[in-house]
Protein backbone atom coordinates (compact mmCIF):
# COMPACT_ATOMS: atom_id res chain seq x y z
CA UNK A 1 0.00 0.00 0.00
CA UNK A 2 1.32 4.03 -0.29
CA UNK A 3 0.42 7.06 1.75
CA UNK A 4 -1.42 9.42 0.31
CA UNK A 5 -1.75 13.29 1.46
CA UNK A 6 -4.81 14.59 2.32
CA UNK A 7 -6.74 16.28 4.95
CA UNK A 8 -8.06 13.38 7.07
CA UNK A 9 -11.96 13.08 6.34
CA UNK A 10 -13.02 12.89 10.20
CA UNK A 11 -11.08 15.80 10.55
CA UNK A 12 -13.57 18.02 8.50
CA UNK A 13 -16.89 16.91 10.07
CA UNK A 14 -15.12 17.30 13.59
CA UNK A 15 -14.31 20.86 12.91
CA UNK A 16 -17.97 21.39 13.11
CA UNK A 17 -18.45 19.71 16.52
CA UNK A 18 -15.43 21.88 17.97
CA UNK A 19 -13.52 18.92 18.20
CA UNK A 20 -10.12 20.17 17.52
CA UNK A 21 -8.52 23.71 19.19
CA UNK A 22 -6.09 24.83 17.14
CA UNK A 23 -5.94 28.33 19.41
CA UNK A 24 -5.21 29.48 22.86
CA UNK A 25 -7.62 32.51 22.00
CA UNK A 26 -10.51 30.39 21.63
CA UNK A 27 -12.38 29.32 24.42
CA UNK A 28 -13.93 25.47 23.04
CA UNK A 29 -12.39 23.60 25.11
CA UNK A 30 -9.79 24.92 27.86
CA UNK A 31 -9.96 28.97 28.60
CA UNK A 32 -7.04 29.96 26.78
CA UNK A 33 -5.29 26.50 26.51
CA UNK A 34 -5.03 24.93 22.74
CA UNK A 35 -5.37 21.22 22.55
CA UNK A 36 -1.76 19.60 21.93
CA UNK A 37 -0.85 18.20 18.66
CA UNK A 38 1.80 15.70 17.50
CA UNK A 39 3.67 14.37 14.80
CA UNK A 40 4.56 10.71 13.88
CA UNK A 41 6.15 9.55 11.44
CA UNK A 42 5.23 6.29 8.88
CA UNK A 43 7.13 3.77 6.26
CA UNK A 44 6.35 4.01 2.84
CA UNK A 45 4.47 0.63 3.31
CA UNK A 46 1.97 2.02 5.57
CA UNK A 47 -1.59 3.41 4.39
CA UNK A 48 -2.08 6.73 6.07
CA UNK A 49 -4.52 8.40 4.12
CA UNK A 50 -7.60 10.59 4.12
CA UNK A 51 -9.80 7.42 5.80
CA UNK A 52 -7.17 7.56 8.63
CA UNK A 53 -9.46 8.73 11.74
CA UNK A 54 -6.50 8.79 14.41
CA UNK A 55 -3.12 7.83 14.99
CA UNK A 56 -2.06 4.27 15.01
CA UNK A 57 1.31 2.62 15.30
CA UNK A 58 0.73 0.27 12.31
CA UNK A 59 3.30 1.10 10.28
CA UNK A 60 4.97 3.67 12.33
CA UNK A 61 8.49 4.29 12.31
CA UNK A 62 10.42 2.53 14.50
CA UNK A 63 14.25 3.16 15.23
CA UNK A 64 16.23 4.30 17.53
CA UNK A 65 15.66 7.18 19.76
CA UNK A 66 12.35 7.62 17.60
CA UNK A 67 9.59 7.50 20.42
CA UNK A 68 6.10 5.83 19.10
CA UNK A 69 3.75 8.85 18.56
CA UNK A 70 6.37 10.83 17.33
CA UNK A 71 6.85 14.36 18.72
CA UNK A 72 4.70 17.72 19.76
CA UNK A 73 4.38 20.19 17.74
CA UNK A 74 5.11 23.49 18.11
CA UNK A 75 2.31 25.97 18.35
CA UNK A 76 2.51 29.18 19.14
CA UNK A 77 0.01 30.97 16.28
CA UNK A 78 -3.13 30.74 16.34
CA UNK A 79 -5.43 30.32 13.40
CA UNK A 80 -6.10 33.20 10.70
CA UNK A 81 -8.78 34.25 8.71
CA UNK A 82 -8.98 36.22 6.01
CA UNK A 83 -11.01 37.04 2.97
CA UNK A 84 -10.30 38.94 -0.47
CA UNK A 85 -14.41 39.03 -1.40
CA UNK A 86 -17.15 38.43 0.55
CA UNK A 87 -17.37 34.60 -1.07
CA UNK A 88 -13.48 33.99 -1.35
CA UNK A 89 -12.28 33.69 2.59
CA UNK A 90 -9.89 31.36 3.84
CA UNK A 91 -8.68 30.34 7.39
CA UNK A 92 -5.04 28.63 7.51
CA UNK A 93 -2.95 27.60 10.37
CA UNK A 94 0.59 26.50 10.34
CA UNK A 95 2.70 25.09 13.17
CA UNK A 96 5.11 28.06 14.08
CA UNK A 97 8.47 25.77 14.05
CA UNK A 98 9.92 23.05 12.15
CA UNK A 99 9.45 19.41 13.65
CA UNK A 100 12.63 17.85 14.37
CA UNK A 101 13.63 14.27 15.21
CA UNK A 102 17.24 14.67 16.83
CA UNK A 103 20.01 11.85 16.78
CA UNK A 104 17.57 9.13 14.97
CA UNK A 105 18.31 6.32 13.45
CA UNK A 106 15.65 4.89 11.25
CA UNK A 107 16.95 2.21 8.89
CA UNK A 108 13.55 1.85 6.79
CA UNK A 109 12.20 4.04 4.09
CA UNK A 110 9.51 6.68 5.47
CA UNK A 111 7.47 9.15 3.47
CA UNK A 112 4.78 10.60 5.75
CA UNK A 113 3.99 12.55 8.69
CA UNK A 114 0.61 12.43 10.35
CA UNK A 115 -0.61 15.48 12.13
CA UNK A 116 -3.22 14.31 15.05
CA UNK A 117 -4.65 15.55 18.81
CA UNK A 118 -2.98 14.13 21.09
CA UNK A 119 -5.65 15.84 23.30
CA UNK A 120 -8.59 14.37 22.08
CA UNK A 121 -7.93 10.84 21.62
CA UNK A 122 -5.28 11.22 19.25
CA UNK A 123 -7.68 12.28 16.39
CA UNK A 124 -6.04 12.73 12.85
CA UNK A 125 -5.62 16.32 11.10
CA UNK A 126 -3.97 15.74 7.88
CA UNK A 127 -1.44 13.71 6.29
CA UNK A 128 1.84 14.79 4.53
CA UNK A 129 4.25 12.90 2.27
CA UNK A 130 7.09 13.77 0.70
CA UNK A 131 9.95 11.91 -0.86
CA UNK A 132 11.21 8.80 1.07
CA UNK A 133 14.19 9.12 3.24
CA UNK A 134 16.29 7.28 5.79
CA UNK A 135 17.73 8.75 8.70
CA UNK A 136 21.09 7.33 10.44
CA UNK A 137 22.15 8.40 13.80
CA UNK A 138 20.94 12.06 12.34
CA UNK A 139 18.58 14.79 12.52
CA UNK A 140 15.23 14.49 10.72
CA UNK A 141 13.87 18.04 10.05
CA UNK A 142 10.63 18.97 8.89
CA UNK A 143 10.34 22.72 7.78
CA UNK A 144 6.73 23.80 7.70
CA UNK A 145 5.45 26.14 4.82
CA UNK A 146 5.12 29.89 4.99
CA UNK A 147 1.97 30.70 7.03
CA UNK A 148 0.02 32.49 4.12
CA UNK A 149 -3.00 32.09 2.91
CA UNK A 150 -2.11 30.13 -0.43
CA UNK A 151 0.53 27.99 1.51
CA UNK A 152 -0.49 27.36 4.88
CA UNK A 153 -0.29 23.94 5.94
CA UNK A 154 -3.63 23.73 6.45
CA UNK A 155 -6.17 25.72 4.60
CA UNK A 156 -9.96 26.05 4.61
CA UNK A 157 -11.32 28.23 1.59
CA UNK A 158 -14.57 29.26 0.08
CA UNK A 159 -14.51 30.17 -3.68
CA UNK B 1 37.56 20.34 13.14
CA UNK B 2 34.05 19.29 12.98
CA UNK B 3 32.56 16.28 14.77
CA UNK B 4 29.80 13.90 13.05
CA UNK B 5 27.54 11.99 15.47
CA UNK B 6 27.64 8.63 14.03
CA UNK B 7 27.16 4.90 14.90
CA UNK B 8 30.41 4.97 15.80
CA UNK B 9 30.00 7.75 18.24
CA UNK B 10 31.61 11.18 17.60
CA UNK B 11 34.33 11.02 14.40
CA UNK B 12 36.04 14.18 13.27
CA UNK B 13 34.94 15.04 10.32
CA UNK B 14 38.08 14.79 8.35
CA UNK B 15 37.73 10.69 8.68
CA UNK B 16 34.89 10.59 6.72
CA UNK B 17 33.37 11.16 3.19
CA UNK B 18 30.83 13.19 2.93
CA UNK B 19 28.28 13.12 -0.19
CA UNK B 20 24.66 15.50 -0.34
CA UNK B 21 22.16 16.01 -2.35
CA UNK B 22 18.96 18.58 -3.03
CA UNK B 23 15.55 17.05 -4.26
CA UNK B 24 13.49 20.37 -5.16
CA UNK B 25 9.99 20.09 -6.80
CA UNK B 26 6.69 21.65 -6.33
CA UNK B 27 5.97 19.89 -2.94
CA UNK B 28 9.56 19.75 -0.82
CA UNK B 29 12.65 21.10 -0.70
CA UNK B 30 14.87 18.23 0.45
CA UNK B 31 18.83 18.49 1.21
CA UNK B 32 20.58 15.26 2.69
CA UNK B 33 23.69 14.43 3.72
CA UNK B 34 25.75 11.48 4.40
CA UNK B 35 29.21 10.78 6.34
CA UNK B 36 30.53 7.16 4.78
CA UNK B 37 33.79 6.08 7.10
CA UNK B 38 35.23 3.21 3.78
CA UNK B 39 32.40 1.91 2.31
CA UNK B 40 29.80 1.57 5.75
CA UNK B 41 27.22 4.84 5.83
CA UNK B 42 27.88 6.24 9.46
CA UNK B 43 25.21 8.92 9.36
CA UNK B 44 22.62 10.42 7.24
CA UNK B 45 20.43 13.65 7.99
CA UNK B 46 17.79 15.20 5.91
CA UNK B 47 16.02 18.39 5.92
CA UNK B 48 12.80 18.55 4.21
CA UNK B 49 11.18 21.72 4.03
CA UNK B 50 6.66 21.54 2.47
CA UNK B 51 6.55 24.26 0.33
CA UNK B 52 2.58 23.98 0.55
CA UNK B 53 -0.23 21.21 0.56
CA UNK B 54 -2.01 21.89 -2.61
CA UNK B 55 -4.40 19.11 -1.31
CA UNK B 56 -5.39 21.40 1.87
CA UNK B 57 -8.47 22.94 0.43
CA UNK B 58 -11.76 22.53 1.34
CA UNK B 59 -14.10 23.97 -0.85
CA UNK B 60 -17.07 25.43 0.60
CA UNK B 61 -20.54 24.37 -1.82
CA UNK B 62 -22.57 27.83 -1.76
CA UNK B 63 -25.63 28.07 0.51
CA UNK B 64 -28.93 27.51 -1.23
Amino acid sequence: MANTQSMCTSFLGELLSATHNFSSANPAHTANTADTFKAALYFTTATINAATTAYTATGEVTGTNYTAGGVTVTNATNPTSTNSSATAGVGYWTPSASIVYSTVTISTAFDTVLLYNSTQSNKAVSVHTFGAQTITAGTFTLTMPSNTTSTALLRLSTT
Amino acid sequence: MALITTTKGDMDESLLVKKEGTVDNDIELTTWVEYWLDDELVHRSAHVTLKTSPFMDLIAASLA
